[in-house]
């Protein structure tokens, strides 16, 4: 459990520093942009002026670290300021809207990418040196790709050429075949659908990576004495090799980190070729539309998600390692 | 039968770069298919880099009206279309929505891509060996903090954190020096980590025990004795590093957020992408950037993949190809266990040779194995 508190107070201090940057970037650069873009907006009344220079430090008498201490006091209370891009809507329920689906696309595409990468990766490092060795360079080769331009590939050969599915989008909105959001059978049908071909792109991409960990991990763990001994003692292959990925299996986890925030930016840039209403979709057009509070919600959003993964990738990295546990 | 046996040496005893010299010694890449490959493309998309700008047949924003057709209302309500013209031999590849030429531009775009990538790379991986090395060779508070930073880094999502910098960095957008230094900002902690931990397993090796009693600063240890063998690892995180610095740049183009006066393919996209030539099937558009892209990338996960191999032996694919192993008249099967083991067709009597033990050769034969 020690090991475990001193991991939580590692992310609270990485979550601390990325949201402490969050709020000196914006007031230390030269010539605030900010304040420029302020000054291009059209159609707002003085409220939202008033709150979003608030939120940004311009033109505010307070003392940087008052500032300071209120950002805290808004991160608290959920306040991320007005988007300046979608009619002047509170950042935390756009983010809110959207987070479901980044989550609902990053968790299912992440575990069948993980589980298969690793099944294969232990198949691969067993057999090492047979035919099955043209999948690594195959493999490295999808992992060069960037995420977008696969998903760009697979949209145009498997949604506008062949039609197998949707062009985009969470579900069916429009048309004869629109759903309605829900506990039906229809909106499921239609979801699934949809949530396809931006799983396949993040698969495809992200399964390189633990197929290779994977593999290397295993090859070198087999030269390992242990694996020796339970084969010298008779134990049927599958056992030896049960025994070797489960030793195999942990630096996986422990880089689990560097992957998932591999994964969640190329899943926002998905995002943006498939139009899935998630965060990526939301990033995109405020970026384009310089709404800075978007961006920096989404940042923080961003940020507190990777690092509760990587919390979570922890906890099983003690569940499984018993030396982990005993360092406490 | 000289260059492609080379990887057959089998492991020597040691894994990692073997001190046996605390000298510096030439990087000695494994000649394997895949570092050549990889070198082969690299090689490649670094001339283009430098050619790319002078051999493209256009400026890429040279616009002529004939390169486009518009198309003329169907109904009397319609709007008229602007349709790019396919690939012929007036444009390779094309020409654009904006009547651009597509080969023009994918020419000239390759210079700042690569620039980026190898200069962000570059200063990362400098980054990560000073951090790296210093926290390992000096452990204590120095070490703890420098750590602790490199961990923080790695923890947070690196492209979110490239967003925010580069929408907030004056001038960022049309400067390829200010992205690089950027994207190194957010992508030499890995690197470093990896540093930290071979720089701890080299500095109480006999060697530099040896500068040390025998009075050497520290300083004079750490480039002499320390950093020397530390270079495949630092290589491998260069090509990593570059590879992330690639990835991110085009990431940060495609997202509008790297300006319109520099030519990248991530920008090439951007466009495309905007106009859904996707959707309209204008593949000439936006295929090549991606390919190009997709190709280099290979090519640095390849020299990578060797880097691996040459930095741990044991990864190498174990020996004889299957076509070689036929040639030599042997069957090989994958065991369990130490490197594979070659038995002779159809005895079962004990092994005929152990690849294993064979001693690395340089000159590129395996000894044993093929003169039987």
């Amino acid at each position: 459990m020690r090991v475990l508190a001193r991991r939580l107070g590692f992310y609270l201090l990485a979550a601390w520093v990325a949201l402490t940057v969050n709020f000196f970037l914006p007031r230390l650069v030269p010539g605030n942009p900010v304040a420029t873009a302020i000054g291009h907006l059209t159609f707002v009344n003085a409220q939202v002026v008033a709150a979003t220079k608030a939120q940004f430090g311009i033109g505010i008498n307070d003392s940087i670290w008052v500032q300071y201490i209120h950002y805290w006091g808004d991160l608290f209370h959920g306040n991320l300021g007005l988007s300046w891009g979608n009619s002047f809507a509170p950042v935390t329920s756009l983010l809110g809207n959207a987070l479901p689906w980044t989550l609902g696309l990053l968790v299912v595409a992440t575990v069948i990418s993980f589980l298969l990468g690793t099944l294969i990766g232990i198949v691969l490092g067993w057999l090492r040196g047979s035919w099955l060795d043209w999948m690594l360079p195959t493999a490295t080769f999808f992992q060069a790709i960037p995420y977008f331009f696969l998903g760009t590939v697979l949209l145009m050969v498997f949604a506008t050429g062949l039609h197998w599915f949707p062009i985009g989008q969470g579900y069916q909105t429009t048309g004869v075949n629109s759903v309605t959001p829900g506990l039906n059978w229809d909106y499921m049908v239609s979801l699934l659908d949809h949530a396809v071909l931006p799983a396949s792109t993040i698969v495809l991409t992200s399964i390189a990576g633990w197929m290779m960990g994977m593999r290397n991990m295993m090859v070198i763990t087999m030269d390992e004495d242990f694996v020796l001994v339970a084969r010298a003692k008779g134990l049927p292959a599958r056992k030896v090799v049960w025994y070797a990925a489960r030793n195999a299996i942990l630096p996986s986890i422990a880089n689990f980190s560097l992957a998932i925030s591999l994964v969640v930016a190329g899943q926002l840039l998905v995002e943006i070729i498939f139009s899935y209403p998630g965060i990526g979709y939301l990033l995109f057009h405020a970026v384009t539309n310089q709404d800075y509070p978007m961006v920096q919600g989404i940042f923080l959003l961003i940020t507190l998600v990777v690092l509760a993964a990587n919390l979570l990738a922890d906890v099983v990295y003690v569940f499984l390692d018993p030396r982990a546990r005993q360092e406490a | 039968m000289t260059t492609t046996i080379t990887t057959l040496s089998a492991a020597p005893p040691t894994a990692g770069p073997a001190p046996v010299a605390p000298r510096f010694r030439a990087l000695r890449l494994p000649r394997s298919p895949k570092v050549i490959a990889g070198l082969i493309i690299l090689a490649f998309f670094v001339v283009l880099a430098i050619i790319g700008p002078v051999i493209a047949p256009y400026s890429p924003t040279h616009t002529d009206i004939s390169w486009v057709q518009v198309v003329k209302p169907t109904g009397p309500f319609g709007s008229s279309q602007i349709v790019p013209e396919s690939p012929s031999t007036a444009h390779w590849l094309g020409t654009t929505i904006y009547a651009n030429d597509v080969f023009s531009q994918l020419l000239v775009s390759a210079r700042a891509t690569l620039l980026v990538g190898f200069l962000a790379g570059a200063v990362a991986t400098a980054l990560s060996v000073m951090v790296g090395v210093s926290a390992g060779y000096l452990g204590g508070a120095a070490d703890e903090g420098l750590s602790l930073t490199a961990n923080v880094f790695l923890a947070i999502p690196g492209l979110p954190l490239l967003i925010v910098l580069a929408s907030y960095v004056p001038g960022a957008d049309n400067s390829p020096f200010l992205i690089a230094l950027i994207v190194s900002v957010t992508g030499w902690a890995y690197g470093a980590r990896v540093l930290r931990a071979q720089t701890l397993s080299l500095r109480n090796r006999d060697f530099v025990e040896a500068a040390r009693v025998s009075g050497e600063g520290r300083l004079r240890i750490i480039v002499f004795e320390v950093l020397p063998n530390l270079v495949p690892i630092a290589a491998a995180s260069f090509l990593f590093t570059t590879l992330y610095a690639i990835g991110a740049y085009v990431a940060l183009a495609f997202l509008g957020l790297a300006g319109s006066d520099i030519w990248n393919w991530g920008l090439m996209l951007m466009q495309a992408q905007a106009q859904s030539a996707t959707a309209s099937g204008w593949w000439w558009w936006w295929a090549p950037p991606g390919v190009c892209i997709a190709l280099l990338g290979t090519g640095l996960a390849l020299l990578n993949f060797g880097m691996d191999e040459f930095i741990n032996p044991r990864l190498r694919a174990a020996g004889l190809s299957r076509k070689e192993a036929r040639r030599a008249g042997l069957r090989r099967r994958p065991k369990l266990g130490f490197t594979p083991v070659m038995h002779r067709d159809g005895s079962a009597a004990g092994p005929a040779a152990v690849l294993g033990s064979a001693p690395a050769s340089r000159d590129g034969g395996v000894p044993g194995v093929t003169r039987r």
